[in-house]
């Protein structure tokens, strides 16, 4: 299908009682956006409203500046209801730069706000940016309200007292828009005051500055006289089930499952890695929580990292290895090994643009096609996905109990959007957490390394250093019944059905395929995996507020497929895919179920927009009934 | 802690495998001599792991009754950092040949040495591609006719023992297939070794590479083919101990000298020099005899060891899961 969008009717800053906002902050990449999203993000979310954010930034570590290619952006979806995206169109955009302006002002609505530092709006900097004249002055802006503020002069007025001169003064811009960004929403300061005199404990001055502009951004907000229809919007909290909350990105949620995985299982951890965009916080975290089960080991490439993640599993502790696609194509023949000696491994891909070094800091979903069938010879291993930031937590845990109790490596995706994220988590108890001890083997009578778990198929995990289970594993085809080497041709059919066999069986130790949200069978059903989850969930929303009969399914488990899907899919008249690729996933369920499901394939980098669903659903919900079809192009109509 | 080991034999660590090289080949007078060895060494058979790549060097492990892991190509030094780093009590070997240790995972060998992983790396050096049947390798001499060089190869080879210096190995040997008693001596002081400890073992491949270290290893031509090395000894070799190796202090290269009347001119080995290691390690025919024995050594920190005890350090407190959950900003939804 193709990718169309409409344009969702919101114009939330007119609305009489402001619910839900999308602001995105923009800037150089040196201009500090990232830690003004992330203090906006807290205080947003210490205030009691549901949120999402995406962090949108180059690849570039530090553009030239002023390049449209160096901006850094932040964008947060904050509101009394439940969100789940980030937002598709944005009510307001701080705009540091010319560059930030000319890149990111498509996307703000009609009557929009738009905050801009006038000093940053020279002629140098508007040539960088290729506007051919002022913005400010020209009046392309005429549809949005326009805050022109001096930032600049404002903040090095505020920062005066500090002697920080002007180079370094002008970096608490951030700050100073922040607090007047605050001011506008009602948010509390203090968190970030806090964060402020923490993160710089050791140049105090430097703190004070950056409190001073953020006091007097927001001072500026209450004194100045704004434009008309700007002034305070206080948004109603959100009402969410009760509990400890706190943000969290996929990254951190997926680390501490990780942990939390090895805990429940009773093993140690070794994550070996290589860095690389946008899975290296993943090694970062790990590498600063040692204190649990975890070892790290920065190895000297991909291959290496796989390869020292199986030699610890091994020797009894669970290897682990994580990377981007590019990595993930290196380490194809360490994951075959595992699969081949049945040792558990998983490997955690954080998928970006491809193919080659493509699209490093933006986000897709194109490596499930590599996780389904990126290895040499028949070599089946489960693959599943996270479809949130927070649910990255859930299934780190099930990639280690998969691994650990089939003797398999776990392939889980997660990809750069869920990675960099945040969204509110309410913090799970750990006591309700159900563990899956690991027993390594000790019986010496009768060992051989074939014997294996009758019902899950599972070999034993024996482990050096243990007497009388001395053995050799290796990648040459082994004996089914003595784990020697055998070149035996009905041994290798025997072999290469067990591997099958191992991994379907999964399908019976894995839960039901869920509707979440909708019925369980009806007219049209949009199945998504990973990260789309949240703007599905939103399309599919508003399409049964409009009445249509529409449902929601996210899928987890990718091979083996939960066994209840096929029947399920087949229970609704038309299936549509959206996914952040040119239609893996599509083929999977056409080819496995033999149902017409239809594609609907964005790959820019940037995740799906509600409205972008939400416009495939109505076009396909037309299709299926030609009543609706009317009632859906009249309400097209409308929206232009 | 002083648990008497049993006395084990030859018989311990001889797998119940067939062994399958070819008739001849060096790689059965290095598993008997490892063999008989391992019992000496008196460490636990259980902690002792084989880890090998790909080549006929690699199915080594298959034949030792200890633990053993045949892996892929060229990374076995990385695998055996992992088993290592999962448990710093086991006795890791790696087993890898010319090819799988300096072709496809030069990279590996390079890293396993600079960060002086804990290991004993035995390279099989035999000049050849044995497995996929005869085509030159990285250590062959200029000109080997191969099947893929029928015209002689062009590719210029390496010194393994010069590589594993420049990566800043603190234990680098070399050895003989066929030299039991030397061989023994060389890996055992490398098993006692903490760090990498490399030993390059001269093999001779009789189907493919026959007769290449003929000059080293026949009983009348060594003496004056090769010379062995000994902490604090002069360099001497020849049939009757008539020749020697002396620094030039001029041109600062090694020079063959004969010895009479120049007795106070020969070079004494000092295993603890770098730089004379090199120069020694790289010695080669026509004009050298060739270098065995302990080449270079040296204490430095072990990967391992340094790795363990930022662990130790680190979790004096063991971190509490629901602590870490919970910890930086929260808020609560009444």
């Amino acid at each position: 299908m193709e990718l169309a969008e409409e344009k969702l009717n919101e114009h939330h800053l007119d609305e009489n009682k402001v619910v839900a906002v999308v602001v995105r902050f923009a800037g150089d990449s040196g201009d500090g956006m990232q830690l003004t999203g992330a203090n906006f993000t807290q205080a947003t979310a210490l205030y009691g409203n549901d949120l999402s954010t995406f962090p949108d930034f180059p690849a570039e570590i530090r553009a030239p500046i002023g390049a449209t290619f160096g901006v850094s952006a932040f964008q947060i979806y904050f509101g009394a209801e439940e969100v789940t995206t980030a937002g598709d169109a944005l009510d307001v955009l701080v705009a540091m730069n010319p560059a930030a302006l000319i890149t990111n002002v498509a996307n703000l609505v009609d009557g929009g706000l738009v905050i801009v530092d006038t000093g940053a709006f020279t002629a140098k900097n508007l040539t960088k940016a290729k506007y051919a004249t002022n913005p400010l002055e020209d009046g392309s802006l005429d549809r949005f309200r326009l805050l022109e503020i001096d930032i600049s002069s404002q903040v090095l007025k505020a920062v005066e007292p500090y002697n920080l001169g002007h180079k370094a003064g002008l970096r608490c811009k951030n700050m100073w828009t922040l607090g007047l960004v605050m001011w506008l929403f009602d948010r509390d300061r203090n968190p970030t005051i806090q964060n402020l005199r923490s993160k710089f404990a050791k140049a105090p001055d430097l703190a004070e500055a950056n409190v001073a502009a953020l006091n007097a951004g927001h001072a500026y907000g209450e004194t100045a006289e704004l434009p008309s229809g700007i002034h305070v919007y206080k948004i109603p909290k959100a009402k969410v089930a009760p509990g400890t909350y706190r943000n969290v990105t996929g990254t951190t949620a997926l680390a501490w499952g990780l942990i939390a995985g090895a805990e429940l299982a009773g093993v140690e951890l070794l994550f070996a890695s290589y860095p690389i965009t946008p899975a290296s916080n993943l090694l970062h975290e790990l590498s600063n929580r040692k204190e649990f089960r975890v070892n790290t080991f920065q190895a000297e490439d991909e291959i290496a990292a796989v390869c020292a993640a199986i030699g610890a599993s091994f020797a009894g502790a669970l290897g682990i290895t994580s990377s981007a696609g590019p990595g993930i194509a290196l380490k194809a023949e360490g994951i075959a090994l595992a699969a081949a000696t049945e040792l558990p491994l998983v490997i955690v891909n954080t998928q970006r643009g491809g193919p080659s070094t493509g699209l490093p800091t933006k986000t897709e979903q194109s490596d499930l096609n590599m996780a389904m069938f990126g290895r040499h010879g028949d070599t089946p291993m489960p693959v599943i996905a996270s479809s949130t930031s927070t649910d990255c937590f859930e299934v780190a845990i099930e990639a280690v109990r998969l691994a650990t109790k089939y003797m398999t490596p776990v392939m889980l995706l997660s990809d750069g959007y869920l990675a960099n994220a945040a969204e509110p988590w309410k913090i799970p108890d750990v006591a309700n957490l159900i563990p899956f001890p690991v027993k390594h083997y000790d019986e010496v009578v009768g060992f051989k390394p074939s014997l294996r778990d009758v019902k899950t198929l599972a070999r034993v995990w024996a482990k050096p250093g243990t007497p009388g289970l001395e053995h050799r594993i290796g990648g040459i085809e082994r004996s089914y019944d003595s784990g020697d080497i055998s070149y035996d041709p009905e041994n290798h059919q025997r072999m290469t059905n067990l591997r099958k066999d191992k991994i379907k069986g999964i399908a019976a130790d894995i839960p039901l395929q869920e509707v979440c949200l909708g019925n369980q069978s009806g007219k049209l059903a949009v199945v998504g995996w990973g990260s789309t989850f949240g703007a599905i969930h939103q399309a599919v929303k508003r399409a049964r507020h409009e009445g249509l009969d529409v449902s929601h399914i996210q899928v987890r488990y990718l091979a083996p497929f939960p066994r209840n899907l096929g029947e399920l899919l087949r229970g609704f008249d038309a299936v549509l895919v959206p996914e952040m690729n040119t239609g893996q996933f599509v083929r999977l369920i056409r080819a496995d179920f033999l149902i017409d499901a239809e594609s609907l394939s964005k790959v820019a980098g940037q995740p799906f927009k509600i409205g972008e669903i939400l416009a495939a659903i109505h076009a396909k919900y037309a299709s299926l009934n030609p009543q609706t079809k009317v009632a859906s192009n009249a309400k097209r109509e409308q929206v232009k | 802690m002083n648990q008497a080991l049993p006395t084990l034999t030859v018989k311990d660590y001889t797998s119940d495998q067939e062994v399958r090289w070819c008739p001849g080949c060096g790689d059965y007078a290095i598993l008997k001599t490892m063999q008989k060895l391992m019992p000496e060494l008196g460490k636990p058979k259980e902690n002792q792991v084989f880890i090998s790549g790909i080549g006929c060097s690699s199915r080594f492990p298959y034949y030792m009754n200890t633990y053993g892991f045949h892996t892929i190509h060229g990374r076995a030094p990385a695998v055996a950092t992992g088993v290592k780093l999962a448990n710093p009590e086991l006795d890791v070997w790696v087993i890898t040949g010319d090819g799988d240790g300096f072709s496809i995972g030069g990279n590996h060998m390079l890293h396993v040495l600079r960060r002086n992983v804990d290991l004993q790396i035995l390279l099989f050096n035999n000049e050849i591609y044995g497995l996929t049947k005869g085509q030159y390798s990285p250590t062959s001499q200029l000109g080997t006719r191969s099947p893929s060089s029928p015209r002689g190869s062009i590719d210029l080879p390496l010194s393994p023992c010069a590589v594993a210096l420049g990566a800043g190995g603190s234990f680098v040997a070399r050895s003989i297939d066929t030299e039991a008693k030397h061989l023994s001596e060389v890996v055992t002081r490398g098993h006692a070794h903490k760090g990498a400890a490399f030993i390059e073992i001269l093999q001779n491949c009789p189907i493919y590479n026959d007769g290449i270290f003929e000059q080293v290893k026949d009983k009348k031509l060594a003496p004056d083919h090769r010379v062995e090395l000994q902490h604090g000894k002069p360099i001497i070799f020849g049939s009757n101990s008539e020749k020697a190796i002396k620094l030039n202090r001029d041109t600062l290269a090694l020079e063959v000298i004969q010895i009479a009347g120049k007795e106070n001119q020969i070079l004494v080995h000092d295993e603890n020099n770098r730089v004379l290691a090199n120069m020694l390690a790289l010695m080669r025919g026509p004009d050298f005899p060739v270098a065995i024995g302990v080449i270079y050594r040296e204490d430095k920190s072990s990967f391992i060891e340094d790795t363990h005890q930022q662990l130790l350090k680190t979790r004096v407190a063991r971190g509490n899961l629901q602590q870490l959950l919970g910890s930086g900003h929260t808020w609560v939804v009444e």
